[in-house]
């Protein structure tokens, strides 16, 4: 029911929604929570283990009952909170945990069924038949289990991730955090104000105190004003780490209709100088039988949704209290028309003169009404008393907001004189805590601690401030005397959300788990969306007086980040699509596309995989005819992706010689030169050549996935061992465009484009020449065993140069040829790639243990010649043939003919496997136990995974052409 | 006189303006990498004329790491004293300038790049979201060089980040 003439909703806009399908209106100003109120709606959700009828309890984002499903498009969000979700035209959401209807919930079974469901009824029941536990209880409870329902699509919606930079983080705008900010802003500081709200205020907004809104109106105003602050609202500060840095999450689009391009929510990576922890305090539930029905709420949320929305939540209310401070909740509602039929005070001294009945030693012990409160029933000084409401207000104290000091796992300090726990200094380096998440609770008081702390902030950052004079606000002392739970019967919940009772704590101590964290995983209390904020200091207190401990002993659970829920989404954002990795793209990208090439993934680059011609329906059909054609005439590849390193110095030389395995410091300039490098421990880490541009001056190449490994080892190296040799390196990899041109043909084609001819240019030369004009690097290398030259020019020039070479060589009876040719005529050669070289190799084991230069030291050399590292032990690289042409796969085991194909007899692993066209063989590289003495020998292969059992001829891993006469032609 | 057509990492891509904030290619010139010798210092300092201090920029020579620059045009013969490499067509230049640049970077970039912090002729190897990147502080925005492999990604990051922020206007938040 609204009041006429209050709240801070604008009664001029309408804003029309749907719950559960029906059509309801509201404010704009509104949450879901205040809007479904004002509708008359009081069963709003089921909870958690018994599908209890549930009601809105708090006003907060701490809510534990009222839990919806957003519907927005194609995504649904569950556990959305209603109290925090703001309504707008067209928004659908749905109340979840039920079915088939809130109202009707088969589930509900399950309340009936309660005392067989006590707290560790799933540990105590479903222990044994053993076997039984993986086919038969786990997937019975786990249809059961969850809260809310995500749509099985992934995620399409929009998020965000942001930085930000301050002196001063404050969070919360309540009088503390408003009165924090407005010190450190005038005085020049750097400010960011966070609010989890979409309005800044705090309980100046919903508390009806005398400083009110235009105080709070002049302030934000001020501070708009101000160019050294920003105002984050609908933003809540989730987690307190390292070196000043919180994480933060906004609701940006949530309260909107869904927008191009409009985020959802963004998540925030805010790094502060200095930060206060203005977050208020929560009020806290009191526990007696059945105080879980709708129409049973929190004191304080009835204060918000009578002055920010405008709300009543009964018309016949309640209160039952332990404190002085919920009276105003009464008071307010009885000024604004709303009958209250009596104050029932569990404290035997405290006040009587109300403007209605006062029950002193009071108690509600059950409660009445399915779906809505109806009727509450107790003790009081005076006798029994039952009573007809359909509205109770409880408030049993306030817990201030300690969360965040706990994140970096610090314990807050109990305070006997107000019954809760309040942080102590530096518990979060740089964070301070002021007003009422402080304990001090009066508006004053929270003014002044936000001054102060604002103060002191600023003093550490080396400014200095003055407290702007503090405006007139309230200063009652919070008087009150701790009441956890009403003694009873019945069930009297602590933890609505994951419906953890009085009940079950007790057992939880009963049964051995007298530790707070015990206890906490038996009954699972503060497990829950709300992570126990409603329930956490009630549950320690039942506990600590279960186990006969005081609370302060007793002790908290850990409170860890988030403070309230993150969605994946958020964290995840920009990681969508496109923005998973970087795509790099060569300059032959669009070229190669053109000519329909599929393009895969190498890493970040995108490689043709084969060019496809008119005819050819399968890979295979284009790459056999690849691999011919180059082999009889020409080819052209991109292999700008290989890494490229220039290295100059006076001891480039002397550098090479200690990061390769063989010796570079007697390579002719003008000449190339293969390498092995090794890591540290002794193991292959990459092969490539290496050019010798000049005296001081080389080019060297590595692989494509290893080039940034590479890098980074020479960086290491030459920090690390020899940071004072006359060397420095530079990656070169995106400053040259680098064609293969390879044949018989490769020599004509080059000719064809050359601004002079090459006629003598011999296999490992390196030479500068002029193509169309354009200053290129010339190789004379090979990686598929022809006649083959690399031609390297500019990057901008290197679409341009591809497109030429195409075409020369297609005029020739060549063509481009793509990956999948490129290694089919790598393993005719038996060269190597990282398929064979993936970190468990040692050059021993590839055969080149002659390469690692016995006259010289060099990185991971000594680590080599450990023992194990070589011998007729180790699986070395062998050519396989199989003796039936049979398609082979890589990841095939093998075994010795006769055995069991078993992993005790494996006697090694399928690297590499190709169809050879020009041999009409299919071929693999293979490592095998003693490889290089078994040549001629067979062996089974055996692909448990494709199902194949070939035998195979063990051979030399270089199948065409061993002498390299085509390649030195 | 080259025969070959040369082509920019994003060659006859369309600036995108979006709440006033352009994102353009942009043409930087040959950038020659100097990467002095140990002990060589000053004797380039004095070649050069100038040395820019750590994450800053001065004249045409950009610092990108220690006793490091870029060069931007024309280098003088510095033969022995410190390696010098053509890194020309290996960049991509993003070039975003206007009242959101800041804003828009500052979703990719884990610095404070607002005015105060970041100013003019600042500059800074950092990542763009997962990318290496060289970003500079102009007097009207920034300049971004990338690796030219890249260039579709990093213009795509920004793109999206700067589409985001206009729809928070367009939606008045």
């Amino acid at each position: 029911m609204r009041i006429a003439g209050k709240g801070l909703i604008d009664r001029t806009k309408p804003v029309s929604f749907t719950f559960d399908g029906k059509r309801y209106s509201g404010f704009a100003g509104d949450t879901l929570a205040s809007a479904l109120m004002a509708n008359g709606l009081r069963l709003v959700g089921r909870s958690f283990k018994y599908h209890r009828p549930r009601g809105i309890l708090t006003a907060g984002p701490e809510e534990p009952n009222a839990m919806v499903e957003v519907l927005d498009g194609a995504s649904q969000s569950p556990n959305t909170r209603a109290t925090v979700q703001e309504i707008y035209d067209g928004l659908a959401a749905q109340s979840q945990n039920r079915w088939p209807s809130l109202r009707y919930d088969l589930l509900s079974v399950n309340d009936l069924a309660a005392p067989f469901l006590s707290a560790g009824f799933y540990y105590k029941t479903f222990m044994w038949p053993r076997a039984f536990w993986e086919g038969l209880y786990e997937p019975l409870i786990r249809r059961a289990a969850g809260l809310g329902r995500l749509k099985p699509q992934n995620e399409t919606a929009t998020y965000e991730k942001a930085f930000a930079f301050c002196d001063l983080l404050v969070i919360g705008s309540g009088p503390a955090g408003l009165m924090a900010a407005l010190t450190a802003a005038r005085a020049g500081a750097d400010v960011i104000l966070a609010e989890q709200d979409s309005v800044m205020g705090g309980r100046l907004l919903s508390d009806g105190g005398t400083l009110g809104m235009p105080w709070v109106d002049a302030t934000l105003a001020e501070l708009r004003a101000l160019p050294n602050v920003r105002l984050m609202a609908r933003t809540t500060v989730v987690g307190a780490y390292d070196q000043g840095t919180y994480a933060a999450l906004e609701r940006v689009g949530l309260h909107l209709p869904a927008a191009p391009h409009l985020p959802r929510e963004s998540f925030w990576r805010i790094v502060a100088g200095q930060a206060i922890l203005a977050t208020g305090a929560l009020e806290r539930p009191i526990a007696f039988d059945n105080n879980d029905r709708p129409g049973i709420m929190l004191a304080s949320a009835a204060l918000t949704y009578l002055n920010r929305f405008g709300v009543v939540p009964g018309q016949k209310v309640t209160l039952f209290a332990n404190n002085d401070h919920a009276r105003q909740a009464v008071r307010q509602l009885m000024a604004a028309g709303v009958q209250v039929a009596v104050i029932l005070d569990s404290r035997a001294d405290a006040s009587t003169v109300e403007e209605c009945p006062v029950y002193l030693n009071a108690a509600v012990t059950d409660t009445q009404g399915r779906h809505g409160l109806t009727e509450i029933s107790g003790t009081h000084a005076g006798g029994a008393f039952k009573i007809a409401t359909d509205c109770l207000l409880m408030s049993g104290g306030w817990n201030p907001l300690v969360n965040m000091a706990c994140h970096q796992n610090a314990r807050p300090i109990w305070r006997e004189d107000i019954a809760a726990f309040v942080p102590h200094p530096g518990m979060v380096p740089g964070l301070t805590a002021a007003g009422a998440a402080n304990g001090a609770f009066s508006t004053h008081a929270a003014l002044r601690e936000g001054a102060d702390a604002a103060i002191a902030a600023l003093t550490d950052l080396g400014r200095t401030a003055t407290a702007p004079d503090l405006p007139q606000a309230e200063d009652a002392p919070y008087r009150l005397q701790p009441l956890w739970a009403v003694p009873g019967k019945g069930r009297a919940w602590l933890d609505f959300a994951n419906d953890v009772t009085v009940k079950d704590v007790k057992l939880a101590a009963q049964e051995g788990y007298t530790s707070v964290e015990h206890m906490k995983r038996y009954t699972t209390q503060g497990m829950a969306p709300d992570q126990g904020k409603n329930s956490n200091v009630s549950a320690l207190a039942v506990l600590a007086d279960a186990t006969g401990r005081g609370i302060a002993e007793t002790g908290t659970t850990t409170f860890r980040a988030p403070f309230t829920p993150v969605s994946i989404g958020a964290m995840g954002a920009g990681g969508q699509g496109a923005g998973f990795a970087p795509q790099r793209y060569m300059t032959s990208d669009q070229a190669s596309r053109d000519r329909g090439a599929p393009m895969i993934e190498a890493g970040l680059w995108y490689r043709p995989s084969y060019f496809p011609k008119p005819g050819e329906t399968t890979w295979r059909q284009s790459c056999d005819r690849e691999v011919l054609m180059v082999r009889s005439a020409v080819g052209v590849a991109d292999v700008s992706t290989l890494g490229k390193i220039d290295i100059q110095g006076p001891d480039a030389a002397q550098f090479l010689d200690f990061v390769y395995t063989n010796t570079f410091s007697t390579l002719p300039v003008g000449r190339v030169r293969y390498g092995l490098m090794l890591r540290e421990d002794g193991f292959v880490l990459d092969d490539g050549t290496t050019a010798r541009l000049g005296d001081t001056h080389y080019l060297m190449t590595t692989t494509t996935a290893a080039a940034g490994q590479v890098m980074r080892h020479l960086d290491f190296v030459h920090q690390a061992y020899c940071p004072k040799w006359q060397v420095r390196f530079i990656s070169v990899t995106e400053s040259w465009a680098q064609f293969a041109v390879a044949g018989p043909m490769a020599k004509m084609l080059l000719n064809a484009l050359l601004d002079q001819r090459i006629d003598d240019f011999p296999f490992m030369t390196y030479g500068e020449v002029s193509v169309e004009g354009v200053k290129a690097r010339l190789f004379r290398i090979s990686f598929s065993g022809e006649e083959g030259y690399e031609i390297a020019v500019p990057t901008v020039y290197g679409e341009a140069l591809f497109r030429d070479l195409l075409a020369k060589a297609e005029t020739l009876g060549g063509c481009a040829y793509g990956m999948e040719a490129l290694n089919v005529m790598r393993i005719e050669k038996g060269f190597i790639t990282h398929a064979e070289i993936h970190g468990r190799i040692t050059a021993f084991d590839i055969g080149m243990a002659k390469m690692v230069a016995s006259k010289k030291d060099c990185i991971g050399k000594a680590a080599s010649q450990r023992p194990g590292l070589m011998g007729p032990d180790r699986e070395q690289l062998v050519g396989l043939r199989p003796i039936t042409q049979t398609e082979i796969g890589a990841g095939a085991h093998l075994f010795n003919p006769g055995d069991k194909a078993e992993r005790v007899n494996d006697q090694g692993y399928v690297t590499s496997v190709c169809w050879s066209p020009v041999l009409e063989s299919y071929l693999g590289l293979a490592f095998l136990k003693d490889g290089r003495a078994r040549h001629g020998q067979r062996v089974r292969l055996v692909d448990h995974m494709r199902k194949t059992d070939v035998l195979c001829e063990v051979t030399d891993p270089v199948f065409l052409d061993p002498e390299g006469a085509k390649l030195r032609a | 006189m080259p025969n070959l057509i040369a082509k920019s990492a994003l060659f006859a891509r369309t600036p995108l303006t979006l709440s006033g904030t352009t994102l353009a290619e942009a043409q930087v010139g040959t950038i020659t990498s100097v990467a002095v010798f140990p002990g060589k210092l000053t004797k380039v300092k004095k070649t050069l004329g100038v040395f820019p201090a750590p994450n800053s920029v001065a004249g045409n020579l950009i610092w990108t790491g220690p006793e490091q620059v870029f060069v931007l045009g024309s280098v003088p013969d510095l033969t022995g004293l410190a390696a010098v490499t053509d890194q020309s067509g290996g960049w991509a230049a993003l070039r975003l300038s206007g009242p959101k640049a800041a804003d828009v970077l500052m979703r990719l970039y884990p610095l404070d790049l607002r005015a105060a912090h970041f100013p003019k002729d600042t500059c800074a190897r950092a990542p763009l979201g997962h990318m290496q990147s060289i970003l500079i502080a102009e007097e009207a925005g920034f300049l971004i060089l990338i690796f030219r492999s890249m260039a579709r990604t990093a213009w795509h990051e920004i793109e999206t980040a700067l589409q985001a922020l206009t729809a928070r206007t367009a939606a008045a938040l």
